[in-house]
Order: C-alpha cells, then structure tokens, then sequence
C-alpha cells in the first residue's frame, strides 16, 4: 500500500516545486500577515478585527540568523534512536515584504559552515520522517542557487 | 507613585542536582529567608509561589504546596506563573499585597526540581501549543534559540566566540565564590574552547545547565519594618512585568516566528529593553547609578546582549564593555556577582527570586568575597517564554 504524505501541520504550507509556499493569514482591514496563521481574531491592538484570508508568504528571503542541532532533541520530535543522531542546521529567514522572521529547517546537506547572516534563501517542501504509513512533510529553507 | 517595601529576609537552598522534591528545596529556602528576618512562619500573613510546572501536580499550586509543607497556619494563598519571570511576578503580587495593605508580611518561594537534559514541553499531542510545536515540527530546543541570537550578535556587531568565553571565565570566578552555586570551579577561556558544540556558536561551556534549588524572600510594608526596628533595610522600588508590544520583531522562545511588521511600525525599543526601562521609570533611577546587575545569561552571548538592554552601554557595545572589566568585579558595573545562571543552571520559579537575593546580600554589604564595595542600587532582569520578562530595582 502507497504511503500518504502528510503535512507536519495542516494549513501552514501547500503547492509543488516552485509553487510550494508557506500559508499565512492576512487582515483584511489593517493589512497584518500572520504566520503560523491566525484565523481566529487579528492580533494588531490598533485593529477593530477584520477577515482573515489566507495568503501565502514570500519564498525567498534573508538568513536573519542561523545555528544547529548538535545533539538529538526530544521528544515529541521524532528520531530512529537506533541510527547515529545527524545534525542538521536550524536558519531563521527575514521575508522582506511581510517584514517578519520564520524559522525552519535547512534542506539536508546543507550545514552552518555553508551559511551566512543576509544569504538568500528559498522555502522548498521537505520531508520532516517517515514511518510505515505516513510520509511527514515539511518546510525548508535553502540557499538559492543550490540544485535541489 | 509607587511605594516600597522591605525585604526583611532572603534565603537559598544550594543548587546542584539533588534529585529530591523540589518542596524539599523551597521549604529549605523559606526556612533561611524567615530565620534571615528573624521571624516565625507564623508571622507570615501571605505566601506566594512560584509555580513549578516542570515539577509535577503539586507544583501546579506552589503557594498552598509549601503553605502546607511549612505547616498550615492560615496564610492567604497565591500561585503565579511566569516561565522564568515567575520568581519576579511572584515578587510583584506580594508587593502589590503589601502596598495595598491586604498584608504586612509576605513570604515569597520558588523552587525547581529539574529533569536530565533538555527541556520538553509535557506530554501529548498538543498542536495548539506553541511550546509543543517547536519540537514537533524544528525540533529547536531551548539552546538552538541561544545559538541564533549568538549568531546574530556576531554577525551585527562583531562579537566572537572568544568574547562568549569571556564572559563565562568571569562568572565561573564569582560562582567559584558563592556556596549557593552549583558549578564553583574557575572556567578558562580554552576550556570553554575545547568543550563540546551544542548549538553554533554556542558550546556546552556557554549555556546554562538546569538544575535543582530554591530560593525565598521575606518582604514586609517599610512600617512593620520600623516597627521591628529595622531601621535601614533593602527597599524594593520597582518590579516591572511588562509585555511586548506588537509587532514583536525579534524571535522570542518558544515561536516559529515574529510578528510580520506589516500593519505597525515596530517600537524602536526591542522588548527587552522595554523591561528595563519600565522599571527605571518606575523607580525614578537610571543605568548610570546602578551598583551592581544579575541578568539572565542563559547563555554567555544573552549576558552580553543584557548589557545593552539595560542601558549600561550603547548598541554593539556589550562586547566593549567586557574586556574593559566594567563588568567584572572592581568595574564600574559587575554584573552577575552571584556567578549567574552559568554557574547555577537554571532552577526556573526559583532563579528570578535568587537573582533578588543576591542583590540584598549585595546591598547589605554582606556578599563574602563577592562584595561589591558601597552597592547601593541593584537591578535583576530576565525573560521568560510566551512574552514573559521582569526586572527588579531594589535600594540601600
């Protein structure tokens, strides 16, 4: 039976290849972007509340900052904890229209030495694991330029 | 105008990694604040805890837990919660308690029981839980967070892993001083160098570990104070527990993002700096007349990143202001006499209250070896996840 792929979390993220995106919501009566979406009530103190709508953010970026995961996190991130723990880089990307930082996980083969604060990066779709049934994806960020 | 109040009393419980209840620890605590102000549990007409999450049920109740553990005597009762400004909002409802005059002697206990390794959010599928997403979905823990604004600080301002270090050189020598402290060995800058990458930049050397302990203050009105002839005592003038302001554009623990800056302008003023600044404005004081500073080193780089935050030098200048020792013990401003959260791991609810115990001993001209001569004005400031921060002024 084929696996399903699954997102990670439902509604931050959809399309394939050079359409995939992150989802946001937008304030339909002061303009304020929400990432993770809000579809309750708009966060801006100064707004009345208008409509939510989901829009999807920039893909590409600036690398606000960046680190790694040198040791195995716990739980509920999921980990084989029969295979070696393989670090992988954590980047936190500055999307200059919506003037806000998102963070994400590097595309794998992609570590610290490879980046730097202001590089451009992409949002690419990910897989985050894999278990009988279930292919778990994801968001990435990557250096553009880098073949996928 | 705010009043003040005293602090007639402040005790610790040694932290280390026990592996006892964490009521054990602030009971010890609440036993040596009280025997400090030379008076009885029952004398005590409100409690208020520092709420132990990570502790488990009981710690939920912290207030009732160790009214109970000390011996139920009919105090009122109070519980907040926090992250790691709870200590300080526990600080503030006791103040505001005694301002208002619902109660002239209040006792204030935080206290932790700290798990092996890092952090987790509880159990369970929570995907309404920003806690709980970051480790589902990035499986950023705690020091991946650090290692992001150490980054970013080296990328902005220059600094270097080296200036890290010194940072923990510095406060390995004062924690080496204080018999609170769990880590009491000097640290060198190579042994920072050579311990193992955690987060880059950040080695294990730089970041905090959690621990075990507890830590309580007796505070009262300035009246009872009098009344019991203590003529000159430590003064609380300001507690601030402010929040962010929207949009907040820096990435705080435990979200994925900032606000989008989109709709409003975000405050020149990142969050903070705004804690500190409520609580000079609160106290009618400035950075230029502190004496002495605890702040939040979760990891070295933070410490330097506070530096700035409280107003002690310029943006970018934090790095500066270490190697020119203004920091250091004999500067201009030591910060984290006490050895700071690097030579203590963090004990959640009870860190924010040991940072104010550390300032009293200062203020009182009785920190041993880590006196800092004629203090007369200290300042604590931390921040906590889910938009928490605080900042205590208290003066002799």
């Amino acid at each position: 039976m084929p696996r399903t792929r699954t997102p990670v979390v439902a509604g931050w993220f959809a399309g394939d290849g050079d359409d995939f995106t992150l989802l946001g919501t937008r304030c339909s009566a002061c303009a304020a972007v929400f990432f993770p979406r809000e579809d309750g009530h708009c966060r801006n103190p100064g707004c009345a509340g208008g409509d939510l709508a989901e829009i999807p953010l920039s893909r590409r970026g600036r690398v606000w900052s960046y680190t790694d995961s040198r040791y195995r996190p716990p739980s509920p991130y999921v980990t084989d904890p029969e295979l070696p723990w393989e670090p992988y880089a954590l980047i936190a990307v500055e999307l200059p229209a919506e003037r806000i930082v998102v963070l994400g996980q590097a595309v794998p083969g992609v570590t610290v030495a490879d980046l730097a604060v202001g590089m451009e990066v992409e949002v690419v779709p990910g897989v985050l694991h894999e278990d009988g049934e279930t292919i778990w994806t994801t968001w990435h960020w990557r250096p553009t330029g880098v073949a996928a | 105008m705010t009043g003040e109040v005293a602090v007639l009393g402040a005790g610790m419980h040694p932290w280390g990694k026990w592996g006892r209840g964490f009521v054990e620890y602030g009971v010890a605590a609440a036993r040596a604040a009280l025997a400090d102000a030379d008076l009885e549990w029952r004398d005590v007409g409100s409690i208020v805890g520092a709420d132990t999450v990570r502790g488990g049920y009981p710690g939920y109740v912290a207030g009732a837990t160790f009214a109970k553990a000390l011996g139920w005597q009919g105090a009122r009762v109070t519980s907040v919660y926090a992250a790691c400004a709870s200590g300080a909002q526990a600080v503030a409802a006791a103040r505001a308690q005694i301002l208002a005059g619902l109660a002239d002697v209040v006792l204030v206990v935080g206290a932790d029981s700290a798990p092996k390794g890092f952090f987790r959010p509880a159990g369970g599928d929570r995907p309404d839980d920003p806690d709980w997403l970051r480790f589902r979905v990035l499986g950023a823990t705690n020091p991946t967070y650090f290692g992001l604004y150490a980054r970013r600080r080296m990328a902005v301002h220059g600094d270097t892993p080296e200036d890290f270090a010194q940072v923990k050189v510095k406060n390995s020598a004062l924690g080496a001083l204080n018999p609170n402290a769990r880590y009491r060995k000097r640290v060198t800058a190579e042994e920072v160098a050579a311990s193992a990458m955690v987060a880059d930049p950040l080695r294990l050397l730089d970041i905090c570990a959690t621990s075990d302990g507890g830590a309580a203050l007796v505070l009262s009105s300035m009246e009872f104070a009098r009344r019991r002839g203590v003529t000159e005592p430590v003064r609380i003038r300001a507690v601030s527990t402010v929040t962010p302001t929207y949009p907040n554009t820096v990435l705080d623990l435990p979200d994925i993002a900032t606000d989008a800056a989109t709709a409003v302008e975000p405050a020149p003023e990142p969050f903070r700096a705004s804690i500190a600044r409520a609580a000079y404005e609160e106290a009618g004081i400035g950075p230029e007349e502190l004496s002495v500073a605890e702040v939040y080193d979760l990891s070295t780089a933070l410490e330097l990143q506070w530096y700035e935050d409280l107003g002690l030098c310029g943006e970018g200048e934090g790095a500066k202001l270490l190697r020119e020792g203004a920091t250091a013990p004999g500067g201009r401003i030591p910060v984290n006499t006490s050895g700071g959260l690097g030579s203590f791991g963090e004990a959640v609810p009870a860190q924010a209250i040991a940072q104010v115990c550390e300032i009293t001993w200062q203020l009182r001209g009785t920190a041993g070896d880590r006196q800092v001569e004629g203090a007369r004005v200290g300042i604590t400031a931390n921040q906590g996840l889910f938009g928490h921060g605080s900042a205590v002024i208290a003066v002799r």
